[in-house]
């Protein structure tokens, strides 16, 4: 385990690197000058000049490159352009967001997911199965902005029953300690607090949720199907085992490996799925902060915004490869 | 014995036809059963031809404003009701459809085309070029599709054909991987060795052995990137990284009349519809096609 652990480490480096230069190369092949930008139409070739010399941006490509990577290393993700503010220290509030939306997403899609997988598998060809189906191919089909955009018009403007933007009130702020305003309300003990934030995420969480519960669904059921089939859980059967005690039990364990792989690589959709999300529930995310990017063509927030997003894709699938064995020991590491 | 002889005849016709045929009437046969797949087929034909007879059904073109009939619920003269400039929401749906739809097909095919290069490339060749495919690969699965559709369409500019390259080159992995795990497999059976063997070339042995035997998994990933590819496409509509105004692309549409929900709420229930049922469709079809083409890939 300990020897597949630093393989796999080892592994991520090249996927890592990798990642850093295509960001690296796709900003650098945007055109227009980034020092016209900062400086604006008007400036001079000499003020231009200037700034191309202090941000570095007369050297060649590589030296650039590695300068990019030293600085990445260090924690620096450069400036904003609209902001004039460090990136990294200005990101994290907003990655906090985007990860406890999508920590409360992920959550719901597993425990809803793999609940109705499972009683679709165990009550096959049932009223059910079939709903729930039809309900989870709705689901992988529904353009997550517009679900976010009718729930917005059912519960928020219609009924009135949740808020339908923000992260929780003005005249009633969270103060910030860790950024994940659930936690710092309980630590606060202000339980006040602790529902309104809740009745501001249900709204983008289920929105979010949407397309990964229905692909964990479709993915419990066919491999719960598989397994129900095998012998051991006929013998289970004959034995006279209870048959919540058989499925949760027995089968859930041998049908978990597709599903955790099928969760693993979720996390990308969820992440990228954030960023439509967060635009429409006015969610201040990594997600919406990138949205705010693109429309003052700010690029290096893209740049860092992306390149965060898809390290946080990479390490969780790490963590699920690690996961494999711990579930399933008949998994070997070579 | 009626039924024997049927049965000897319909064996004796199978015979006489070519092995195409053959092929083509088995799958229709376990396709055809497949009532779901059926359902979806449908409906892509329906979309398929509102989107080319769009000009002759339109109640109204695309862009016929009229102020004074504006955000209208829906009626017998506006089915879908009018948005925000007064124009014709379901006129706009339905020529939106040509762009959904040649958003989805053109991007897919482009990833197709370039996944499967890459893909025969990286397995058939092997060696230094498989390893440097196979990383450019997980790297760029490494990205959150969405977010690595921005960052391309930021270097080309927004537009509809922009975020189609975008799409297109988003998913070339995805079909990359596909061939070339087949090539691997196909690569080792004996009838490729054999062929090998008698001296036949490295581009007769791909394009007769290699190529026929990935088609179908091909096929079925191809119907089912062409249902997110038009959910991307929509995204980045949504987000002013696609279509610009005034095309009538529905994730454009959405992200316009988002701010008229409240007094209009059907400017943005249609567009999504029309999203909706023709990513249904393909995914019907997918899954239709997989079960009929190959079953292996179920689980």
């Amino acid at each position: 385990m300990f020897y597949y652990s630093v393989k796999r480490i080892l592994m991520l480096i090249p996927v890592l690197l990798g990642m850093t230069l295509i960001v690296f190369a796709i900003i650098h092949a945007i055109p227009g000058n980034p020092a016209l930008t900062i400086l604006g139409t008007k400036a001079s070739p000499e003020a231009v000049r200037q700034l191309n010399q202090s941000l570095g941006l007369d050297n060649p490509w590589y030296v650039q490159y590695f300068s990019y990577l030293k600085d990445i290393l260090t924690g620096d993700l450069g400036t904003s352009i609209q902001t004039h503010a460090p990136i990294a220290s200005e990101i994290w509030p907003h990655l906090a967001a985007t990860i406890e939306l999508s920590f409360v997403a992920m959550i719901i899609a597993i425990v809803v997911g793999i609940n109705a997988g499972i009683i679709s598998a165990w009550k096959q060809n049932s009223v059910f199965d079939y709903t729930a189906m039809i309900l989870a191919l709705i689901g992988v089909s529904m353009p997550v902005f517009w679900l976010g955009l009718l729930e917005q018009w059912g519960f928020s403007i219609k009924l009135g029953w949740l808020p339908s933007i923000g992260r929780d009130d003005i005249r009633n702020g969270v103060d910030p300690i860790t950024n994940l305003y659930l936690i710092d309300t309980l630590l606060q003990g202000r339980l006040d607090q602790f529902w309104m934030v809740i009745r501001h995420m249900i709204l983008p969480s289920i929105a979010l949720a949407t397309i990964p519960t229905a692909i964990i669904a479709r993915m419990t059921r066919s491999s719960m199907l598989e397994v129900l089939k095998s012998d051991y859980i006929r013998t289970a059967k004959a034995k006279g085992q209870r048959m919540v005690w058989i499925v949760y039990k027995y089968a859930l364990k041998n049908a978990f490996i597709p599903i955790l792989t099928v969760i693993g690589l979720q996390t990308g959709l969820l992440l990228g799925g954030a960023i439509l999300t967060e635009t429409i529930f006015g969610w201040p995310g990594v997600g919406l902060y990138i949205y705010n990017a693109i429309q003052y063509r700010d690029y290096p927030v893209i740049q860092s915004g992306i390149l965060i997003i898809a390290f946080i894709f990479v390490m969780v699938n790490f963590i699920v490869d690690l996961l494999y064995g711990l579930i399933d020991p008949r998994i070997k590491y070579k | 014995m009626p039924q024997t002889a049927q049965v000897h005849a319909e064996t004796r016709a199978a015979k006489e036809r070519s092995p195409f045929v053959n092929a083509i009437s088995e799958f229709w046969k376990s396709y055809r059963k497949n009532k779901p797949a059926l359902f979806g087929t449908g409906i892509i034909l329906v979309f398929i031809l509102l989107a080319i007879f769009a000009n002759f059904i339109a109640p109204q073109g695309i862009n016929d404003q009229n102020i004074t009939n504006k955000l209208q619920a829906p009626s017998a003269a506006h089915w879908f009701g009018t948005d925000d400039f007064g124009r014709d929401i379901f006129s706009r749906i339905l020529f939106g459809a040509r762009l959904s739809l040649r958003v989805g097909f053109l991007a897919v095919i482009g990833s197709i085309v370039v996944g499967t290069l890459l893909g025969i490339l990286a397995g058939y060749f092997g060696k230094v070029l498989d390893v440097v495919i196979s990383r450019l690969f997980d790297i760029l699965l490494a990205f959150p599709s969405i977010l690595l559709s921005i960052a391309i369409v930021a270097i080309l500019g927004p537009s509809l054909n922009n975020a189609l390259v975008a799409i297109a080159i988003v998913n070339v992995p995805v079909f990359g991987r596909l061939v070339r795990s087949r090539v691997l497999t196909v690569k080792e059976e004996e009838y490729v060795v054999a062929a090998r063997s008698i001296g036949m070339g490295d581009m007769r042995i791909i394009f007769h052995h290699i190529l026929p035997n990935s088609i179908a998994p091909i096929i079925v990933q191809g119907t089912l990137n062409i249902a997110t590819a038009i959910l991307d496409a929509a995204g980045l509509g949504f987000l002013g990284m696609g279509a610009e105004a005034p095309l009538p692309e529905w994730g454009k549409m959405l992200s316009d009349s988002r701010e008229y929900i409240q007094n209009a709420p059907w400017t943005v229930l249609f567009p999504g519809l029309a999203i909706v049922l023709v990513v249904v469709g393909f995914n019907l079809i997918g899954d239709g096609l997989r079960d009929a083409l190959d079953p292996r890939m179920k689980n």
